[in-house]
């Protein structure tokens, strides 16, 4: 009875020591959490999560806020979210999960003032132009945040969604429905 | 092995073999009895931009031009662009989107071309005696010819071609190992000859080790043909190929032929082969001896609802429906209109028959119900494995399959997805009806376009990063000026000074101060000397443009632009002055007139101003070699009239260098530039005229604001004058300025209107 | 007018996953009468209560799975499964195990893992190993070959039988078992296994009267049809050699090595390849291509695995007949052959050149 529980423990102890081994011997060294957060967010940089921007929101989550505040990133987002953070997906704070059609902002040039009220808005510098001259998006820069439209006083900036292509086709042909039996 | 070894081992007849493949039904016969046979021209073409891998060219002509025959209508430096040429004389009627010949049924960029029936060629220039050219003409000739792959995905030719690599074996592609397409079956057993006379120039080009003619031994008459046609050539082989799905393919033909795989991710050269469809080598011919384009190619129309199957030489461009009234198409075997473009396994689906023909249609495919029936819906995966065993390229459909449908994408990728051919064999036979490829297709552009994204939102990341980094070094230098300027006050206090002058040289010490701190405090921001670089490069550039024209067509070439005209002069107005200024706050004596108000001089001063940003670009130019990011081209531009800038920037010689130190500054105040005109230098020369211009702009109206600026660290107020200044052009300006202020009063009360 | 859009391949090879399951049954049709002949009617009752359990079980579950039941049912892999359960139990057990594997087959091991396509295990053999663990008494009393046996049994006694335990005349099984001496029968893989642990020699154990020429009477024959069924698969491409090629290869060599050490305790290869359900399992069962290993390389590995495992258990092992089992450890070893044995992708040439 003894050296059955005495060689239980030891076992016990064996693998123990293993494991702890196994655990310093094969440590994944990876990017700090937040890096590996922020890497997985959209980047659109939009505040709609509270916070002014991707990297806050992911040092937020890091420090253990939700992870399903990011509008932009929709459900992948969420879902790539809870697979790094070893937590549950949820459904997106605050209702609609229906990823929104991507859009850039489009400035209408004749009607533009040049206030500049728009650059001081665009968190990725998307948009040139100076004092009193037409101002422009530069479309493959733009995150289609938002940001730049309500500052405008003239409410000359849209936001146009972005068009599918023969580039960016994902190859869903409609007409064919393709049903699941089984 | 080696290569002899292996040139002996085809000789003797004995082949290689390829995994998997299927063997369906042939149904060639349906369309490879009867000669090609030429059709009547549509009453439209419709010549798409595009029409291979690679980017397109810029369009050549106008709508409403005349065209001829075979004249080109895009051109391109770029390399990977093909050009692509009028089928035949007639006017062009529109350019714009037409329904492309794509599985997506998107419209792309289309030229359509209205036949006068004459056929009237361009002058055509053929070189018979290519053997003696140097070989870099022969390929252009056929880059200009506008001769892509003709098989498959429309490899530009002459990009193929230009390897530098050794050749071991040219193989010639006559496989055919589609259903019901006969086009190359045809066109080998009617122009053996011409066929023959392609590989001749190709070889003479790459040199090879030896040439496969690879033929599927379905086609013996063809065989026979290509044998007849090379039989004086004892490196020329012919090598009949045994009949399976899809021993066609590029990889497979190698596999089946070699025995060596193209590494992944690699292209055929890295094992030594080069390959080349039987139709190209004919248009390659074309090219060469008759100096024809490539403009027309045999397409076969096939299919139980066609009464007139067979092969037709068909100018690119034709609408599909015009060859399925040729071809007699019969609309009751079919319930819904199904036309195939391509083959019965790789082939797609049109989305109408507007869709004109391209340079990679081989086949027009419209079967009947009957003999094609649709597939039923799919039903589970029973992991038969039927499909992987059916696979040329070793994959497990199935897992792929698995991890496509749940969106696994990363996993899919693991199993190899993007080795995928999408050869279709494995959809052929999976006994559940799964539509294997079509998931593997999905999951491969959700890949790419995840992609994508990934790199345009580390983009954004960056861009954000940087954006606050500067508006943190700005805050911070905005308390350091403060705090500056408060302690220059105080000083100030201590000793009053009520004499006027001694004010001016105050106020002039504290310019000289600001200057000489922010000189020191830019040099080693590299970055925001690119900026300036940029911003320059970007002026510089559109200067040069202008400059080319003649200096005095500047304003005649912006008079055709009213807008632009305004803004330019009001810019050069802004320039006059600020440099006027600045002679008198530096006192520096210059011949310029102290008050410069009227247009002659500001033009004069304005040209001025440009042999100082060309200087400055040139000098920016050579500052920006060691930048990474920095684009070459506009720089060039910059230097193309570098004698003339020389002698002008002599001229100016004391303002640049007042400019040029100013310029430090300036990049360092101009708060809404950092990064993005760098950027704005790279991008493709469409999009950059109209940044540049923007950029230009930009960069001007900074410098109307350091006037100001300059104006108001006199204490001397000019704001007045600067109203002053504005005659009608300006006056224009302010009023749409003051209408779009207008504008947000409204919405401003409309907005205070609302209740809540 | 709207155009018909597709993805490629638009034409396809015109065999679907219900003409596959149907030739496999039609194959398995000269064992099943073959089986009939020797064994009495009571196989033709075991089929028509698996199938219609089978049905009804996979309808009810596939309508509560709100799938579409009408053309799931019509890929007759469900009545596959029934029938392939119905000839490996014996063919007089009571209706309630033949209802309740077949339940068990089609619920718990097929549809609960998530309909066909997903199951881990073979239904068939998952199903049978339950039964035979639970009720070894009723799943061990194969009835011997008619001919020896003292009473004839028709279809009505075989029903009878089935159903209440006594024939028409009211015999009871067991008394169905035993031979004109009153003498109970047992399956010759049984009858060898008990005379081995009796310390009788294999020679002697063949003397049994169930025993003609050195094998079972009737199973050897049973074999052959199944064989040939087989054969018939392999050729019309229905499945491919690998599986059944390995297992019987396998079988047979592991037996000609132990039989060339020591023949009077060890049974020939041709005894091992003809008793029992080697045949079946290995053409029918083991070749079920959802629980099976699905590159050619694995498959083969697959197939030997079995042939090993049936072997050992055979010769070593506390059950008489072990393709059930051996089928369902290399189930379980699917998955890492799988991923172990991938064939090498056309240009991911590493160790080549
Ligand atoms: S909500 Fe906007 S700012 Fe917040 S993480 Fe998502 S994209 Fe970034
Ligand atoms: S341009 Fe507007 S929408 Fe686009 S990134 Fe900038 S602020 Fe956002
Ligand atoms: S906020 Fe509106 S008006 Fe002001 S610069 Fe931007 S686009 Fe022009
Ligand atoms: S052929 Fe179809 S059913 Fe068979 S394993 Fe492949 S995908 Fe599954
Ligand atoms: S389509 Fe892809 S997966 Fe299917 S057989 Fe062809 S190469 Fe293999």
């Amino acid at each position: 009875m003894i050296t059955a529980l005495i060689i239980l423990a030891l076992l016990a102890l064996g693998f123990g020591l293993l494991l702890g081994y196994a655990a310093l011997r094969f440590k994944v060294e990876g990017d700090p959490l937040v890096e590996q957060i922020d890497a997985l967010l959209p980047q659109t940089q939009c505040g709609q999560c509270g916070y002014p921007g991707c990297r806050p929101y992911a040092e937020a989550i890091a420090n253990g806020d939700e992870i399903n505040k990011c509008p932009p990133g929709g459900e992948a987002t969420i879902k790539n979210l809870a697979d790094l953070m070893g937590v549950e997906a949820k459904p997106l704070h605050g209702g609609s999960t229906e990823p929104e059609v991507k859009k850039v902002a489009f400035i209408r040039e004749d009607e533009c003032i040049g206030c500049t009220k728009c650059i001081q808005a665009c968190p990725v510098d998307a948009i040139v132009g100076a004092t009193r001259q037409m101002h422009t998006v530069i479309t493959s820069e733009c995150t289609g945040c938002d940001l730049c439209v309500e500052p405008c006083p003239v409410d000359c900036i849209d936001m146009v969604p972005i068009k599918t292509g023969i580039t960016n086709w994902r190859w869903d042909l409609n007409p064919i429905a393709i049903k699941q039996v089984d | 092995m080696s290569m002899e070894s292996l040139f002996n081992r085809l000789k003797a007849g004995r082949l290689f073999s390829f995994p998997g493949g299927v063997k369906p039904p042939e149904r060639k016969a349906l369309s490879n009895q009867t000669a090609i046979a030429a059709l009547p021209l549509p009453d439209k073409l419709f010549v798409s931009l595009k029409q291979h891998i690679g980017v397109e060219g810029k369009v050549q002509v106008k709508e409403g031009d005349k065209v001829l025959k075979g004249q080109v209508l895009t051109a391109s430096p770029n390399p990977f662009a093909v050009p692509v040429h009028a089928p035949t004389s007639g006017t062009v009627t529109r350019i714009g989107l037409h329904a492309a010949a794509h599985p997506s049924g998107l419209p792309e960029q289309t030229i359509e071309i209205t036949p006068d029936g004459l056929g009237q060629w361009t002058t055509l220039s053929p070189i018979p005696n290519y053997a003696q050219l140097p070989k870099m003409k022969i390929i252009e000739a056929i880059c200009n010819a506008g001769i892509s792959g003709m098989g498959g995905a429309g490899f530009p030719t002459h990009l193929k071609i230009s390897s530098k690599k050794d050749v071991e074996f040219l193989i010639i592609n006559g496989v055919e190992c589609e259903p019901y397409i006969t086009a190359d079956d045809r066109l080998m057993r009617e122009h053996a000859w011409q066929i023959r006379q392609g590989i001749d120039i190709l070889v003479h080009l790459l040199n090879p080790g030896a040439v496969l003619i690879a033929i599927e031994e379905n086609k013996p008459e063809a065989i026979d043909a290509m044998r007849v046609a090379c039989k004086d050539q004892s490196r020329y082989l012919v090598c009949p190929i045994p009949t399976r799905y899809p021993a066609g393919g590029e990889k497979q033909l190698i596999q089946n032929l070699l025995d060596r795989e193209v590494p992944r991710k690699g292209l055929p050269i890295d094992v030594g082969v080069i390959m080349q469809n039987v139709g190209t080598c004919y248009a390659i011919a074309d090219a060469i001896f008759s100096g024809k384009p490539l403009i027309e190619r045999v397409v076969t129309l096939t299919g139980e609802s066609l009464q007139a199957p067979g092969n037709y030489w068909v100018p690119l461009g034709t609408p599909v429906y015009h060859l399925l009234n040729q071809a007699k198409y019969v609309s009751s075997l079919q319930q819904k209109k199904r036309i195939i473009m391509g083959g019965p396994m790789m082939g797609f689906t049109l989305h109408t028959d507007l869709a004109p023909v391209v340079k990679t249609s081989n086949c027009v495919l419209v079967p009947s119900d009957q003999a094609m029936p649709l597939p039923p819906d799919e039903q589970s995966c029973i992991r038969c494995a039927a499909c992987a065993d059916a696979c040329p390229a070793s994959l497990l459909p199935q897992q792929l399959y698995w991890h496509a449908k749940a969106n696994e994408l990363e996993r899919a990728q693991d199993f190899n997805l993007f080795d995928c051919i999408e050869c279709g064999a494995c959809a052929y036979v999976c006994p559940s009806d799964i539509p294997l490829v079509h998931y593997y297709r999905r999951a491969k552009a959700d890949i790419r376009i995840q992609e994508q994204e990934k790199q345009k939102s580390d983009k954004a990341r960056q861009r954000f990063e940087a954006r606050n980094a500067r508006l943190e070094r700005e805050a911070e230098e905005r308390k350091a000026k403060h705090a500056e300027a408060a302690e220059r006050r105080r000083q100030a206090m201590q000793q009053p000074a009520d004499n006027p002058q001694d004010k001016i040289a105050a106020a002039l010490a504290r310019v000289q101060a600001k200057k000489q701190a922010a000189q020191p405090d830019a040099v080693p921001e590299a970055n925001e000397d690119k900026v300036a670089a940029a911003i320059a490069r970007a002026k510089a550039k559109r200067e040069a443009q202008q400059a080319q024209t003649g200096e005095p067509a500047k304003a005649s070439a912006l008079a055709d632009d009213p807008k632009k005209a305004q803004v330019a002069s009001a810019i050069a107005r802004a320039k006059a002055k600020r440099e006027a200024q600045q002679a008198q706050t530096t006192e520096t004596v210059e011949s310029a007139s102290p008050a410069a108000s009227d247009d002659a001089e500001a033009a004069k001063k304005a040209r001025v101003a440009a042999a100082v940003a060309r200087a400055k670009a040139k000098r920016d130019a050579e500052k920006a070699d060691d930048a990474p990011e920095s684009d070459a081209q506009p720089a060039e531009n910059a230097q193309i009239d570098d004698a003339d800038a020389a002698k002008k920037a002599r001229v100016a010689a004391a303002v640049a260098k007042a400019k040029a130190k100013r310029d430090a500054e300036k990049a360092d105040d101009a708060p809404e530039s950092d990064a993005q005109p760098a950027e704005n230098a790279q991008i493709d020369d469409v999009d950059a005229a109209k940044k540049a211009r923007v950029a230009a702009a930009l960069a001007k109206a900074k410098a109307k604001r350091d006037a100001e600026k300059a104006a108001s660290t006199t204490e001397t107020n000019h704001q007045p004058d600067d109203i002053t200044q504005v005659d009608d052009a300006e006056a224009a300006k302010r009023a749409r300025v003051k209408a779009a202020v207008a504008r947000a009063k409204a919405k401003k009360a409309q907005q205070q209107d609302d209740p809540s | 007018m709207t155009f018909k859009v597709a993805s490629s391949p638009h034409q396809h090879a015109m065999r679907n996953t219900a003409g596959l399951m149907r030739l496999v049954i039609y194959c398995a049709v000269p064992g099943i009468v073959v089986q009939g002949y020797f064994f009495g009617w009571g196989i033709l009752v075991q089929l028509i209560l698996a199938v219609l359990t089978a049905l009804v079980s996979e309808g009810v579950f596939l309508a509560l799975r709100k799938r579409n039941f009408e053309r799931a049912l019509g890929d007759y892999s469900a009545v596959l499964t029934a029938i392939l359960l119905a000839i490996s139990i014996p063919p007089l057990a009571p209706w309630w195990i033949v209802v309740l594997g077949t339940f068990f087959a089609i619920v718990i091991v097929k549809q609960l893992y998530g309909g066909l396509g997903n199951n881990l295990f073979n239904p068939a053999m998952a199903a049978y190993v339950m039964l035979l663990i639970s009720f070894p008494v009723q799943m061990t009393a194969w009835a011997p070959v008619q001919a020896l046996t003292q009473f004839s049994v028709n279809l009505a006694d075989a029903a009878s039988v089935v159903f209440t335990g006594f024939t028409t005349d009211g015999y009871s099984l067991g008394q169905l078992q035993t031979n004109i001496d009153g003498v109970t029968l047992a399956t010759p893989l049984d009858q060898v296994r008990t005379d081995l642990t009796l310390g009788l020699t294999y020679h002697e154990s063949l003397q049994n009267e169930i025993f003609n020429h050195g094998m079972g009477i009737g199973w050897a024959w049973v074999n052959l049809a199944y064989l040939l069924g087989g054969l018939v698969l392999i050729k019309t491409r229905a499945i491919n050699w690998h599986i059944p090629g390995a297992m019987l290869g396998t079988l047979a060599a592991i037996a000609a090595v132990m039989y060339a050490t020591d023949a009077s305790i060890y049974a020939s290869p041709a005894f091992h390849l003809f008793s029992g359900a080697a045949m079946l399992g290995a053409f029918f069962i083991a070749t079920d291509p959802v629980s099976a290993a699905t590159s050619n390389k694995g498959r083969l590995v697959y197939g030997a695995g079995i042939g090993l495992w049936v072997y050992l258990i055979r010769t070593f092992g506390g059950y008489p007949d072990a393709v059930a089992f051996a089928v369902l450890i290399m189930n379980m070893a699917v998955p890492l052959i799988d991923y172990y044995l991938k064939p090498r992708v056309y240009g991911h040439w590493s160790k080549r050149r």
